[in-house]
């Protein structure tokens, strides 16, 4: 059924992205390609992997963008992006045979391989781009929040976060549950005043970013300490006499 | 959008098909078209070759045809389903109404209601294909309030160009009328296309890339790195820009010879009728038909989809 669920669990798992931490390092796109490829969506398909023209399927990408504000003055902000899971979720709605859908007990939102006919008509729905076909499945691929991972009793409890969050070497990508306000993630979105990605749009995305921390100014900037050179009267006697002998 | 070679044929020639056998409806209901046994023959395999072989070639550019049958299914939420779901009904009061033509002589009395269900079947179908384009908010090129009625228009002036080439060929005393009526949806579908521009043309976007990264409250937000060194579907599907590069030229041209040139012939056909009006009757189609292919492609070609703000553009 691709209507929405008519009566969701408060549970909305999601992510929660640092873009203040980022630092574009890709590390999360890779693990999530090496868990996903084999995974629920799997393969992740790479066409011409070798060849000159190399593409294929991924889930998490990340862009980077400069930021310039008025006085000249930019700033660089890593961008990672993957599917939302947004409430509501335009690509569940237009998708005709049902295969695409939102879990009832999460809002995790995924497509269901067997059902889906390659109409394509869900990535054309998603303002995010978080879609991506797989030509040679035929079959449309999306971020699963690593739905494999994160119920995963085999798994060390630690682990059970999905394959972007738990490689992360900077701690900027965070896993949980948003629909609870005192959850971690939902703390951290409070406290840094976390925002949703193009409101206008409507999709109401569960994934949150937190903005990059204002520069500081250069003068409380923290320096290190200048090599002053020593003052020549505080040296000893022989340093004293090779100075004065030599700038003659 | 990448304009895809089988969803232009699709949305073209079942748009004509539909327009033919509506028109054949709603004139057989006003007893306007004689139940002649060969125009019956002709109208409808016309019609429903040319839908028939679009809904085929919908289907071709789908990663998996053979479970096509699966979009009749969530017509509630999606105007895909509904599309295939309405395609589908179609085919009954089309169908029956054939019969009763072509079979059984009769396109008057309980024959005449089939028409008109077979009518409103139809323009439904190809209210539903435009839906489906029209219901997308994020290529604000398709949101556009003149989306629907420019499909309707353009099916339904496709449509009566045929009927008008049948009539011609049968020496039917509607052909004066039924001409000065093409000449009006030429005019008709034509201004609508232009207003259609001028809106996609003029409308504000609604996203930007500060809102597609938040990061407006910082300053102007371009993109400098993309994510790969290679390109990628969503850049394959949304990004294509070459359109809009030749969108003002392939625009006349598409008016020129796809509008103004078959609505001059078919008036003056109208001022010697004869020869001349049949000549201008069989021109319209292959004109009209080159003008619907380069309108179609621009349709998808110039649209702009969101996701672009993440690969490079400002505004979407």
């Amino acid at each position: 059924m691709t209507s929405l669920p008519r009566d969701p669990s408060p549970v909305k798992l999601g992510l929660v992205i640092d873009l203040d931490i980022c630092v574009g390092c890709h590390a999360c796109a890779v693990n999530c390609k090496e868990w996903n490829t084999s995974g629920h969506s799997a393969p992740l398909t790479d066409s011409d992997p070798y060849g000159a023209d190399p593409t294929g399927v991924w889930f998490n990408r990340i862009h980077t963008f400069e930021v310039v504000k008025e006085d000249g003055d930019s700033r660089t902000v890593h961008f990672p992006k993957s599917c939302l899971h947004c409430e509501d979720a335009p690509c569940v709605t237009v998708c005709p045979t049902g295969a695409s859908y939102k879990r009832e007990e999460d809002g995790i939102v995924l497509v269901n391989a067997e059902a889906c006919i390659g109409c394509k008509l869900c990535s054309w729905a998603c303002p995010y781009g978080a879609r991506e076909y797989d030509e040679d499945a035929g079959v449309m691929k999306k971020c699963t929040l690593c739905v494999d991972k994160i119920y995963n009793e085999n798994l060390d409890p630690r682990s059970r976060v999905p394959a972007c969050v738990s490689t992360c070497p900077a701690g900027a990508r965070h896993f949980g549950d948003l629909g609870d306000p005192q959850s971690e993630v939902s703390l951290l979105v409070a406290a840094r005043e976390g925002y949703e990605l193009m409101p206008e749009q409507g999709c109401r995305p569960v994934n949150r970013y937190l903005p990059p921390r204002p520069k500081r100014a250069a003068q409380e900037s923290p320096v290190a300490p200048q090599l002053v050179p020593e003052a020549a009267d505080s040296a000893g006697l022989l340093a004293r006499w090779v100075d004065r002998a030599l700038s003659r | 959008m990448h304009p895809a070679r089988s969803v232009i044929f699709f949305t073209t020639a079942s748009g004509a098909g539909y327009g033919l056998i509506a028109w054949f409806g709603v004139l057989a209901a006003l007893g306007l078209l004689p139940a002649d046994r060969w125009l019956g023959v002709a109208g409808f395999a016309v019609g429903l070759v040319l839908v028939v072989l679009g809904l085929l070639s919908s289907t071709y550019h789908l990663g998996h045809p053979e479970r096509a049958w699966r979009a009749l299914s969530q017509w509630r939420s999606s105007w895909l389903s509904r599309e295939g779901v309405a395609a589908v009904l179609t085919f009954l009061p089309v169908g029956l109404f054939a019969i009763y033509w072509v079979i059984l002589g009769s396109n008057s009395g309980f024959a005449a209601v089939l028409g008109l269900l077979a009518s409103l079947a139809c323009v439904v179908t190809v209210a539903c294909t435009a839906m489906i384009y029209a219901s997308l908010k994020t290529i604000r090129a398709w949101t556009c309030a003149w989306t629907l009625p420019v499909y309707l228009l353009l099916s339904a002036l496709s449509g009566a160009v045929l009927v008008n080439l049948l009539v011609q060929l049968w020496g039917l005393p509607l052909q004066g009328d039924l001409a000065w009526a093409v000449t009006a949806l030429f005019v008709a579908a034509g201004a609508a296309k232009l207003l259609y521009w001028r809106d996609i043309d003029r409308g504000q976007s609604v996203s930007s890339a500060e809102s597609a990264t938040g990061l407006g409250g910082l300053g102007r937000v371009h993109l400098l790195e993309a994510p790969h060194s290679e390109s990628n579907y969503l850049m394959q599907e949304m990004g294509f820009k070459i359109a809009r590069k030749h969108a003002a030229k392939l625009r006349r041209l598409a008016l020129l010879i796809g509008f103004l040139a078959p609505l001059l012939l078919t008036a003056l056909g109208q001022a010697a009728p004869g020869i001349l009006s049949l000549v201008a009757a069989i021109a319209s189609v292959p004109l009209l038909g080159f003008g619907l292919a380069v309108e179609r492609w621009l349709f998808f070609a110039e649209a702009k989809h969101v996701v672009s703000l993440y690969y490079g553009e400002s505004r979407a």
